[in-house]
């Protein structure tokens, strides 16, 4: 892993120069298709077209043959978190699973590797509201604070259902220790969610008017001491403002629905639904407010809540006006990560959506509703160079990627990663060696007098 | 006593001394080491001097020392004096909790019998605990605990770690998420409160996951409780302030023992053993705008300049990672832990050549004299013996702010020396006396350790594991 940190280290000068993408096929998702080139100047792409200058002394790659896309984006992961749950408290707004990004985290290099150079990695969906969200790039070798995309807006997790009414219940989880009644945590049904998020937000807007008054106070000049603040709050009261954007898990219609009236009643606007498997049967409320669906392809039924869902949902959704993205909800190793430009084919199989829509549910739609598409999302001038070089089209099986860019550097190349191998293995086998050596060294052998 | 009432009275008892020795003689006690290789760790090597004590506290230490007639004179040919070695981060001198039930303990707020494993333990016999909803049930939080209170005379460990060259040691309560107060702590002495050298060394946080026992289950729930007890503490103060100036006005503060406890805090002892858990901590540190010492630090290799950077003084742990014995055979250790592995006993000669100010602990060692065998295996890969014993001496005072009290041979200094016959760091090398307040100990022969039962506290990563 220090190998692969010093390899982007010296890859780093290459930022500053300029890097042609040469006479591939370019998916700029946003702008149509076509064979052509894209320049990349200080990380960010510079000029794309059929016909472009290439500056002298550029580097340049040679896409002949091959597809170039937007680098992917994962609307909902959890990958590379040292923890996920704060499952302690059904308000957890407070924590930040941001202070839990560990870059070492061999999901980051295996999500890059599948052609994926943004996340939204969240907090868990045990709560009926979660923690703080982190958007990071996936700029592998850098500490946490040079992973995390600063622009993105920030946003909290929440959830609706099974999960967050399980510890309620006592025939939900089985907590060690805790079974006893008064122990359990309180809500315990569906209807208890909606209570805690209402609640939730109801102190929020007590807190925010908390200190409205006494800022109006202090104005005119009157001694008095300011209200303690509470880093419960301050989280759901930047929500109220529009500061904070929100990622609700959840699965049924009627709860879906439900939400919504939340959000109205709120006036909280431009959600992200997740899972959302049943988002085709209210797929016209979800447009009319404006909120968005981030679903899963073509796989369900892990649980009773989602087992009314069909491979059309993404599609139909889309149809309806809904702003879909397709994510992997990866947590612990990026397994479907590495491999969302085939779960984007499926909308092609399964609603007849063109290639363009399928690619902008892992790309520009993703982007859009984690509030990060002025920067990313698309193969647009003065956009950053996140790149993704497919040697097949991104939307076959076959496909491979086969070099990643982030802000114009080269983070990953399939080739150069098999040629280092060998070199780590010679290495891992000699510290091997050394230090079973020392460890004999260290425990002189027992000698029996002869 | 401050600087400057020391220094007056030094001066006036040097004049008298001399010529009123019998009004003095019955009150005054001289001892003095002779011809004794002198290492005063914040100067030069005497390689032949005298160090002369009086009332426990050194009077004069150089190659020309004129001893008093009246001074107990003990030969030291043959024999180096080092000032007596501090134990960065200990236990030593408290009540011990079986370490192995301390998370568990802590949580649930009683002991537990040791020798059985915590978590079934806590799950199949004790009635469930109410868990704690949020930050305002002071989750893990003893901060109105000092060591200072705790301290015993009669803890078995004292007399082991003297015999290894320990004079004191900076120990700290363990239970819970916010411990409590360290004391800095001779290791030697009749009553507690003469043991005590400074009751506030600092305030010991862990990052010790509940498990499902109530807020906060996650290191990140921790953060945020830390960061939200700061705020109320903060608050408390200017509350408190604010009724002070107008009591007729403004209500009065209910009394809050976890937030007294946080009023004057020094600085926080922050768990910290990778380069990632170091950056949050120092982002943490920040947050609570207290000074922190990180402890743990396997890592430390990796992370000198940042250290260095932020000023940030660490604890390293010595108990250098190596493959668990009960391993699986099968189990192919992955190439980061073999280069960790590899790395980790050189972080002390790294953090020394960047400037980085650090001390050690005696946690997760079996014992006192483990601690100088993993520094020795440090000096083996490149750290300097002279930056070892300042770690252990110096430094510590340094970084515990007692360092004009302690940590060095030095005339108004507390007269806690390690007498050997060779150097410490020498596998043959054995500590023939040590002084403590002036007093003198002897070596004590050591009791056998009871099986199956370390007699120490937990490492930082032996703690996530819990």
């Amino acid at each position: 892993m220090r190998a692969a940190f010093f390899a982007t280290v010296l890859l780093a000068p290459l930022a500053a120069q300029v890097t042609v993408i040469q006479n591939g096929t370019v998916h700029t998702v946003t702008r149509g298709t076509f064979k052509g080139s894209i320049v990349i100047r200080d990380g960010k792409i510079a000029e794309v077209g059929e016909k472009v200058m290439t500056p002298a002394g550029a580097r340049v790659v040679d896409a002949t043959g091959k597809h170039v896309i937007p680098g992917i984006i994962d609307a909902h992961t959890h990958i590379a978190l040292d923890s996920i749950n704060e499952s302690s408290v059904s308000v957890s707004s407070m924590v930040n699973v941001a202070e839990m990004l560990n870059p070492e985290s061999v999901s980051i290099y295996q999500a890059l590797a599948g052609g994926v150079t943004v996340c939204n990695s969240m907090h868990g969906s045990a709560n009926s509201i979660g923690g703080q969200n982190v958007v990071f790039k996936m700029r592998w070798g850098a500490d946490a604070r040079g992973l995390i995309f600063d622009k993105a807006k920030p946003s909290l997790k929440m959830a609706l259902g099974e999960n967050p009414k399980r510890q309620g219940s006592p025939q939900g989880l089985q907590i060690p220790g805790l079974q006893s009644p008064q122990n359990l945590r309180y809500p315990g049904t569906r209807l208890g969610v909606e209570d805690v998020i209402r609640d939730a937000f109801t102190r929020a807007r007590a807190y925010q008017r908390e200190w409205k008054d006494y800022e109006a106070r202090k104005a005119r000049g009157e001694k008095l001491l300011p209200p303690r603040r509470d880093l419960e709050l301050e989280p759901l009261v930047e929500v109220l403002e529009g500061r904070r954007l929100i990622h609700a898990h959840c699965y049924r219609a009627d709860e879906i629905l439900m939400l919504i009236r939340v959000f109205d009643d709120f006036n909280i606007k431009g959600v992200t639904f997740q899972h959302v498997l049943e988002g085709y049967k209210v797929a016209k409320e979800i447009a009319e407010r404006g909120h968005y669906a981030s679903t899963f392809s073509d796989w369900w039924s892990y649980k009773v809540e989602a087992y009314d869902a069909i491979p059309y949902n993404a599609a139909i959704m889309h149809r309806k006006g809904v702003l879909v993205s397709l994510n992997s909800d990866d947590a612990g190793g990026a397994e479907l990560m590495r491999r969302l430009n085939t779960e984007a084919a499926k909308v092609v199989k399964y609603g007849g959506l063109s290639e363009d829509e399928a690619l902008a549910m892992i790309t520009i739609n993703p982007a859009k509703q984690l509030a990060i598409d002025p920067w990313v999302g698309s193969i647009e001038t003065g956009k950053d160079a996140d790149l993704v070089i497919y040697d097949k089209h991104p939307l076959s099986s076959y496909a491979k990627a086969e070099k990643v860019f982030i802000d114009g550097k080269q983070y990953f190349d399939r080739d150069e990663d098999m040629s280092r191998r060998p070199k780590f293995e010679a290495e891992k086998e000699g510290l091997h060696k050394k230090l079973l050596d020392q460890q004999k060294q260290a425990m002189p052998q027992n000698r029996r007098p002869s | 006593m401050s600087k400057n009432s020391l220094a007056a009275f030094a001066a006036a008892w040097l004049g008298i001394a001399v010529w009123i020795p019998a009004a003095l003689a019955e009150t005054v006690n001289w001892t003095a080491i002779r011809g004794a290789r002198i290492v005063p760790v914040n100067g030069p090597v005497i390689e032949k001097g005298t160090v002369l004590i009086r009332n426990g506290v050194i009077a004069a230490a150089g190659a020309q020392v004129d001893v008093p007639a009246s001074a107990w004179v003990i030969e030291g040919n043959g024999l180096t004096i080092y000032p007596g070695l501090i134990d960065g981060l200990s236990t030593w001198g408290l009540p011990q909790t079986p370490a192995t039930t301390q998370t568990a303990a802590a949580r649930a707020g009683q002991q537990q019998p040791p020798q059985q494993p915590p978590q079934q333990q806590a799950q199949a016999q004790q009635p469930a605990q109410p868990r704690s909803r949020g930050p305002l049930d002071r989750p893990g939080t003893l901060s109105w605990v000092k060591a200072a209170d705790q301290v015993q005379p009669g803890d078995a460990r004292l007399g082991q770690a003297r015999n290894a060259g320990f004079t004191t040691a900076v120990t700290f309560p363990r239970q819970g998420i916010v411990a409590g107060h360290g004391a800095v702590v001779n290791l030697g002495g009749k009553t507690a409160g003469e043991m005590v050298v400074a009751p506030e060394a600092g305030l010991y946080l862990a990052l010790r996951p509940s498990g499902y026992a109530g807020f906060p289950s996650t290191p990140m729930g921790i953060m945020a409780y830390f960061r939200q007890l700061w705020l109320d503490a903060a608050h408390y103060r200017q509350a408190l302030a604010l009724y002070a100036a107008d009591p007729v006005n403004i209500p009065r503060p209910a009394y809050d023992r976890a937030l007294e406890g946080l009023l004057g805090v020094k600085r926080v002892l922050l768990p910290a053993s990778d380069p990632i858990q170091m950056e949050r901590m120092l982002q943490l540190a920040g947050d609570l705008q207290t000074p922190a010492v990180l402890y743990g630090v396997v890592r430390g290799y990796e992370m000198a300049a940042r250290l260095k950077q932020s000023g940030t003084p660490v604890i390293l742990n010595l108990r250098w990672p190596v493959r668990d014995r009960d391993a699986d055979p099968e189990d192919e250790d992955s190439y980061r832990e073999l280069r960790i592995r590899d790395l980790a006993p050189t972080s002390p000669a790294v953090l020394s050549e960047a400037g980085v100010k650090w001390t050690v602990s005696s946690d997760g060692l079996d014992s006192p004299r483990a601690l100088l065998r993993a520094l020795k295996q440090s000096i083996d890969r490149g750290l300097k013996r002279e930056d070892a014993l300042r770690a252990l001496t110096l430094s510590a005072a340094e970084i515990y702010g007692v360092a004009d009290r302690l940590g060095s041979i030095e005339r108004g200094k507390i007269a806690n020396l390690v007498v050997a016959d060779g150097d410490l760091f020498n596998d043959s090398t054995r500590v023939r006396m040590v002084f403590i307040d002036g007093v003198r100990y002897l070596p004590e022969p050591e009791a056998p350790q009871p099986p199956g039962a370390p007699n120490r506290a937990p490492t930082v990563s032996e703690e996530e594991e819990q």
